[in-house]
């Protein structure tokens, strides 16, 4: 029981997401004593505002009550703080005189409130806005005194002046800028949001410079003098003015801190043996105030504190929302512009909106929204993938949902929604219950909301109201981070780019070299890796690494639909949507031998056999006597074609064929995510090329390619490519484009989705530009080909995997 | 060893996989192998919505249930929190390579 000593000072939101974030990794590595100086456990900071304005308790608040420590074994000491380091004899000093030996410290002491150096500043009834003790003494004074003065008209400045109008007083905000959220907004939005302020109630003094506190004859504070002469009465001032790092501590025992305890990319302090997360921190200069960046290194921290060392912390854009309800700010990244910058701006008084989008280098690097939010979510993600916007730059303003999303009524705007209103179609989960959830569990990213509701966990369209709904209730704190910069799953930190990457570079190829060169946590991933890694691994090294079938979500391993009530469906290949009496004359036999409930004409142009039992699978493959269509895979699903020239009188070239000659041509390929094709013979378009992967369309001069459209959860219209003339050219560039999809996309990401995070120049720079990497593409492509036949011949011929299909008897 | 029975032999089930047992009017039982060569047993049932547990992605001493992706754990048939419900767990015991179940 000779376990390292971890002691932990400041017990806040930064400090306890490294310990259970250490906790998830090393469990057992670690003595764990933590000293928080306020006598509570940990709790929701952020949630301070909503519960000044009485719209939640301080029970709704905690997040991890004293019974979380004390069933992880850690020693908890509330109500301690530390007054002073020892490093020399690794020790900490309590405010009580207790003395505790450490082998490793971490410092997660936060910031302390600015005090403005006023006289009277120390009055009863001035307070700051930081810990329960503030909000505790803001109610009282609510209860029973009539003016407020907050100093500051920051974020936290008007959550508190919001909180104490709740609460019935009559508060005046005084601020020293010119307008309000000076470091939000420019003066249009920010008198925008003054406005619907005042009309709550509140009131404002601009540009005041606050020269004392004056006391009244209780020795209470009883108004706030100006510079200028004037006064207003106050029994209660709140101080929000900015916070300091706090590190005293670290700098009385002679830790390197410059405004902050300094550190490297590790969080490790000049003092190896101390690491220091959250407010109190300077990282390569900057302090932060918000949790979404001290969730990050809390991870990084904890990383490192347990003996893995391989993560990094990295900076990334922030984004802040003013938590007021019902009235909606949002900025993310540098909203401020300047040198380089260009602005679009969309004010509309009368509706009380405004938009600013600050562009440079034709990058997305700033939003700042009035009164309309609801796309905070997306521009936060365009502003940290960085990636060119001129494409899209006429639909910036409009926001993401230009075209709706299906399934929960049409609605992309969670603001408005009442309560009870359905925001996961496929679940059956409200907008109430996320709200609370949220609130409850102190949720902070999507995927725990899919987790404690299911919302967002099936088919995912609902996904970006939910991150609204989030944003909506924690503000800045909501992480919602892209796929790109989120680890593939809990088995490791690593992205999914960082995991392809990874794999080439060090030539991977096999899942269990993978889990261990990579530090996998589990010795076998787990459900949502093992299918990614595997993809990865044979679409990286055709032909070297193998496919493990217990690696593949069930249809994919017997290669047959699963259904809800554990049959299966079979849907065989009909080349281009072409079919013939004979293969129909096989179906009908095969459909009545094996008494199958349902033949039906399905979406993609071929016919599904639906009901059939497992055991026969095998049977009815071979009696069918026609290639795997595939539609249960991330794989070439179908080619959907029209008449064309053939038949039709507009047709201008033949899409049947062509149709069936790249179904051929692509047959057996797996893909990070389901890939559909189509070609029609002329600009009608009847097999609706334009929302598929790779849509194709005859005109008389040859045929015009377009990429990434999905007629799915979210219809997105496919993009135009280029125009080829001949039919072999068809052939490489849409091969070539989707083996780019094929090596660099994320897996489950459909070209869609890829194609907006690498943008269209980059994939016509590598398939139009580059004439050489299209072919060398396009061979690749072939190359991975040769080793897929068709899986059912094979498994009906080879006898392969038996134990899938005959089932075990006694 | 009254009620065992011998159902089939560890490698009869691939690593990270699973069988099904057929029993007539009875809940089908899926027999789990894991990577470290150990085996449990639950009714092919799960606690959600019915699923065949037998179908899913085995890792660890999990499976995650093949329609609506429930993580079950093996050794107890318990949903792993946040979800709850159990899917009935049936001893099984490994001697010589070869898997007893106690059925009745
Ligand atoms: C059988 C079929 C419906 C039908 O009866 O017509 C079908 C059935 C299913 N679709 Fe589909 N889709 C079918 C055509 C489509 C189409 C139309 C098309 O392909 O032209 C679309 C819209 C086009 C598109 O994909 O962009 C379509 C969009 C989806 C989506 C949404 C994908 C998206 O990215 O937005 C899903 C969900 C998913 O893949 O995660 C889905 C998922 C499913 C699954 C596989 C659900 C599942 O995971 O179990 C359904 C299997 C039912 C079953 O039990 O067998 N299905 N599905 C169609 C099979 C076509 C075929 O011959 O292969
Ligand atoms: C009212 C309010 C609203 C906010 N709203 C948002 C928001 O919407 N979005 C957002 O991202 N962020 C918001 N924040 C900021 C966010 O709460 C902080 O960034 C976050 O809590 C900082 O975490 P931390 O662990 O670094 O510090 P803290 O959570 O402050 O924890 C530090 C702890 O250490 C204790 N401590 C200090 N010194 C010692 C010592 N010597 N010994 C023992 N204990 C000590 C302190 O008492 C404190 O409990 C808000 C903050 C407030 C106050
Ligand atoms: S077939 Fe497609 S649309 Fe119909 S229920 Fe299944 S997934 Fe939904
Ligand atoms: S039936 Fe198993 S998760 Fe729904």
């Amino acid at each position: 029981m000779n376990k390292p000593k971890l002691v932990m000072v400041g017990n806040g939101m930064a400090g306890v997401r490294t310990l259970e974030a250490l906790l998830a990794l090393a469990p057992d590595a670690y003595d764990i004593t933590v000293f928080g100086a306020e006598p509570h456990a940990n709790y929701n900071r952020i949630m301070l505002s909503p519960v000044l304005a009485g719209e939640q308790t301080l029970p709704d608040i905690m997040l991890n009550e004293e019974s979380w420590y004390a069933a992880h074994g850690i020693t908890l000491h509330l109500g301690q703080p530390v007054v002073a380091l020892d490093r020399g004899r690794r020790l900490v000093h309590t405010a009580d005189g207790r003395s505790v030996p450490y082998d490793r410290l971490l410092l997660a002491t936060g910031s302390s409130p600015f005090i403005l150096p006023v006289p009277g500043n120390d009055l009863p009834g001035v307070v700051t806005f930081r810990d329960i003790a503030d909000v505790q003494t803001m109610i009282d004074a609510a209860a029973s005194h009539r003016h407020a003065v907050v100093i500051g008209g920051g974020l936290l400045g008007l959550e508190a002046a919001n909180g104490l109008l709740a609460r019935g007083m009559q508060v005046t905000v005084v601020h020293l800028g010119e307008w309000l959220l000076e470091r939000q907004l420019d003066r249009t939005a920010a008198n925008l949001l003054q406005q619907s302020l005042a009309a709550k109630g509140l009131r404002f003094l601009l540009q005041k410079q606050t020269a004392a506190l004056v006391a009244g004859p209780d020795g209470r504070v009883a108004g706030v003098q100006f510079k200028d002469g004037e006064s207003v009465p106050a029994q209660l001032v709140v101080m929000a003015v900015g916070i300091r790092p706090n590190d005293a501590l670290a700098q009385a025992s002679g830790l390197h801190c410059n405004r902050g305890v300094v550190v490297n990319d590790h969080l490790q302090t000049f003092d190896p043996r101390v690491y220091a997360v959250g407010e109190c921190v300077s990282h390569r200069g900057v302090s932060y105030g918000l949790v979404a960046p001290l969730f990050d290194m809390a991870k990084v921290a904890a990383n490192h504190l347990a003996s893995l060392g391989i993560a990094r912390y990295v900076p990334a854009a922030t984004s802040t929302k003013l938590k007021v309800t019902g009235m909606d700010v949002f900025s993310a990244g540098d909203f401020m512009g300047g040198d380089g910058c260009e602005d679009i701006t969309l004010s509309d008084p009368m509706a009380g909106i405004y938009k600013r989008l600050v562009i440079k280098d034709d990058k997305l690097v700033g939003a700042c929204l009035f009164g309309d939010t609801a796309d905070g979510a997306w521009y936060f993600r365009l502003i940290r993938e960085q990636q060119p916007v001129h494409a899209i730059r006429d639909q910036l303003m409009l926001g993401e949902g230009a075209v709706g999303d299906t399934g929960h009524q049409g609605q992309n705007r969670a603001a408005g929604l009442p309560d009870e209103a359905e925001v996961c179609g496929c679940n059956g989960v409200c907008k109430g219950t996320i709200v609370k959830a949220i609130q409850e569990k102190g949720l902070f990213t999507v995927d725990d909301i899919k987790k404690h509701t299911k919302a967002a966990s099936s088919c995912g369209s609902c996904s970006g109201l939910v991150e609204q709904i989030l944003i909506s209730c924690v503000g800045g704190a909501a992480d919602v981070k892209p796929k790109s910069e989120k680890p593939v799953c809990g088995c490791s930190d690593m992205t999914h780019g960082q995991l392809r990457a990874a794999i080439r570079e060090q030539h991977l190829t096999s899942l269990a070299d993978t889990f261990r060169v990579l530090g996998w946590r589990s010795p076998d991933g787990c459900a949502s890796c093992r299918p990614a890694v595997n993809y990865y691994l044979i679409s990286t090294w055709p032909g070297e690494a193998t496919d493990d079938p217990q690696a593949r979500f069930i249809n994919e391993r017997v290669h047959a639909n699963i259904q809800k009530d554990g049959t299966y469906s079979v849907i065989p290949r009909m080349w281009g949507g072409v079919t013939n009496p004979a293969e129909l004359r096989r179906i009908a036999d095969v459909a009545d031998k094996y008494a199958i409930p349902m033949v039906k004409v399905t979406g993609g142009q071929r016919i599904d056999l639906l009901g059939v039992k497992k055991e026969d699978l095998p049977a009815v493959w071979r009696e069918l006597d026609m290639p795997s269509g595939h539609a249960y895979g991330k794989s070439l699903r179908t080619v959907k074609t029209c008449v064309g020239s053939e038949f039709c009188r507009f047709g201008t070239q033949d899409s049947t064929q062509m149709g069936i000659d790249l179904e051929k041509d692509l047959f057996g390929m797996w893909s990070p995510a389901k890939v559909k094709l189509a070609v029609s013979g002329c600009p009608r378009n009847c097999a609706e090329s334009g929302i598929k992967d790779v849509g194709i369309i005859g005109v008389d001069s040859g045929w015009e390619l377009y990429i990434g459209g999905n007629g799915g959860i979210k219809t997105e219209v496919a993009a135009f490519f280029c125009k080829v003339k001949t039919h072999d050219e068809v052939m490489q560039y849409s091969g070539a484009f989707l083996q780019l999809y094929r090596e660099e996309a994320f897996y489950l990401e459909r070209t869609v989705h890829f194609l907006q995070r690498v943008g269209m120049d980059y994939i016509k720079q590598r398939v139009l530009d580059d004439a050489v990497g299209r072919r060398e593409l396009y061979a690749r492509l072939k190359f991975a080909l040769s080793f897929e036949q068709d899986p059912w011949a094979e498994r009906y011929a080879g006898g392969v995997a038996q134990h899938e299909f005959a089932p075990l008897t006694v | 060893m009254n009620n065992w029975k011998a159902v089939c032999r560890l490698a009869d089930i691939p690593p990270q996989g699973a069988r099904v047992l057929k029993r007539a009017g009875q809940v089908d039982i899926a027999v789990f192998r894991t990577i470290d060569d150990q085996a449990f047993a639950l009714l092919d049932r799960c606690p959600h919505k019915g699923g065949p547990l037998s179908q899913g992605i085995v890792s660890g001493h999990r499976v995650a249930c093949p329609l609506h992706n429930w993580h079950i754990d093996l050794a107890t048939g318990q949903a792993c929190a946040p979800d709850e419900g159990c899917s009935g767990h049936i001893p099984l015991t490994l001697q010589d390579g070869t898997v007893y179940l106690a059925l009745d």
